[in-house]
């Protein structure tokens, strides 16, 4: 199983084994990740899922759609490396990939 | 205080379907929702997107789907008491009474939480001193605009509302528009009309990094993606990053909470509160599935219940709309 690092804004890493075909969101949900809220469920509605991608995997991911960019407008603290972790798809690619969350939601 | 059969807290498509389910059984409920209209989730975060999961609705938009559940309950002239969020909830004898944020009192035997992920409330600035200067130099939303009149106005967000705000307001005062990125949101045709007026000042990947003022704001800085800083002159903030969930007072109720959700027994949708249900996305059970058509069954359940404690004298029969003259009255249905 391909294994997603997650680091919360105190810098303590937590890394796990996550489903293929899991987004990066559910991973942390089903393995009370903290600091993924998550609130609308995965429907690219809440921008409470909001991550921050190493680069090197930033650039390896899928582009955003239009409205996953009008969701990170209104999260906290976005950056260029935002992603909302319900839109990544865990695969063998994202093996060892590794996200921030950010030091809060809302 | 308002006495009535069952109290629905929140006004989504889940508790205008209980609206329904309850009122073909022949019970009144009244309900609250803090915001200005009904629809919940729908109507603020998708009411133009499409929705494919509806049974026997190939497609249909949050609002469209919004006005169909409204037309289907318009037969039991239901009160709604909007712009209330319900704040307590004691309970005496076998019924529960309520206060809403408006102080107004309900007292009924039933209630029906169909809550979403909580009351919307505007996302807040994210940066210090924000809440100290809120209402005052900073809003969120606008009620006299007058306000503004010759003022220097900075506004946050890529959205609708800023870009209408922004068109609107440089007719009066002198307003910045500052956006993360490029693109906006909103409606290109107002983003047109703003840059053909020229008349706005428009920052893009720009965000807020901090705001100075004594007792009122003077100025803010703002930072570009590199990190660059650069000084507003700023009577008045205005910010649209749209609009959060927040679960409010529901966690101070008592119910068995599994983090933002409430647990329920998925025979009656009752919580561990006798009379108190949960149905949508609020609640939770092995399975669970947080789709407006698990709501709609949900709803369905949670009424026969709520019958029971109602009208306790009274015997519940399971009826279809289909045949039941009864139910037909009710629906205001005319037989042929």
């Amino acid at each position: 199983m391909p294994k997603i690092t997650y680091i919360d804004s105190s810098g303590e890493q937590r890394t796990i084994d996550v489903q293929k075909g899991l987004s990066v969101m559910e991973g942390a949900i089903q393995n009370k990740i903290p600091g993924i809220d998550a609130d609308c469920g995965g429907g690219m509605a809440c921008a409470t899922c909001h991550v921050y991608v190493k680069e090197e995997w930033f650039n390896k991911l899928p582009k955003t759609q239009d409205g996953e960019q009008d969701m990170i407008d209104m999260a906290f603290e976005p950056k260029k490396n935002s992603r909302l972790s319900c839109q990544l798809i865990v695969s063998d690619e994202l093996d060892g990939m590794v996200v921030t969350t950010p030091s809060k939601q809302t | 205080m308002i006495e009535t059969d069952v109290i629905i807290v929140g006004a989504g498509p889940v508790g205008l379907f209980a609206v329904h389910q309850l009122g073909i059984k022949g019970l009144k409920s009244e309900v609250i929702d803090n915001l200005d209209k009904a629809g919940g989730q729908c109507i603020e975060l998708y009411p133009d997107k499409p929705i494919y999961d509806i049974a026997g609705i190939p497609e249909c938009t949050g609002e469209e789907l919004t006005k169909n559940l409204l037309n289907q309950i318009k037969p039991f002239k239901t009160n709604f008491h909007f712009n209330e969020r319900v704040q307590e909830i004691n309970s005496e004898g076998d019924n529960w009474i309520i206060k809403t944020s408006q102080n107004k009192v309900f007292s009924s035997p039933n209630i029906i939480i169909a809550g979403g992920v909580g009351s919307f409330e505007p996302r807040k600035l994210p940066v210090k001193d924000a809440e100290k200067y809120e209402g005052k130099n900073i809003f969120y939303s606008i009620s006299d605009k007058n306000i503004f009149k010759n003022k220097k106005i900075s506004i946050f967000g890529g959205g609708d509302s800023a870009l209408d705000w922004a068109l609107e307001l440089s007719k009066i005062a002198k307003v910045t528009l500052i956006h993360r990125r490029e693109e906006f949101r909103g409606a290109p045709h107002t983003l047109n009309q703003i840059k053909k007026e020229g008349k706005v000042d428009i920052k893009t990947k720009f965000q807020i990094s901090s705001i100075s003022g004594q007792n009122k704001i003077e100025s803010i800085n703002i930072k570009n993606d590199d990190g660059k800083e650069t000084e507003v002159k700023t009577d008045y903030i205005l910010s649209f990053f749209g609009l959060i969930m927040k679960l409010g007072p529901i966690t101070e109720w008592g119910l068995n909470m599994d983090k933002k959700t409430i647990k329920v027994n998925t025979e009656n949708f009752e919580t561990n509160k006798k009379g108190i249900f949960a149905i949508g996305d609020i609640c939770t059970y092995p399975g669970k599935l947080k789709l407006i058509l698990s709501g709609f069954h949900e709803g369905a359940l949670a009424s026969v219940e709520c019958f029971k404690r109602a009208r306790p004298n009274e015997k519940y029969r399971f009826e279809f709309t289909t045949s039941s003259k009864e139910i037909q009255a009710r629906l205001g249905v005319k037989n042929k």
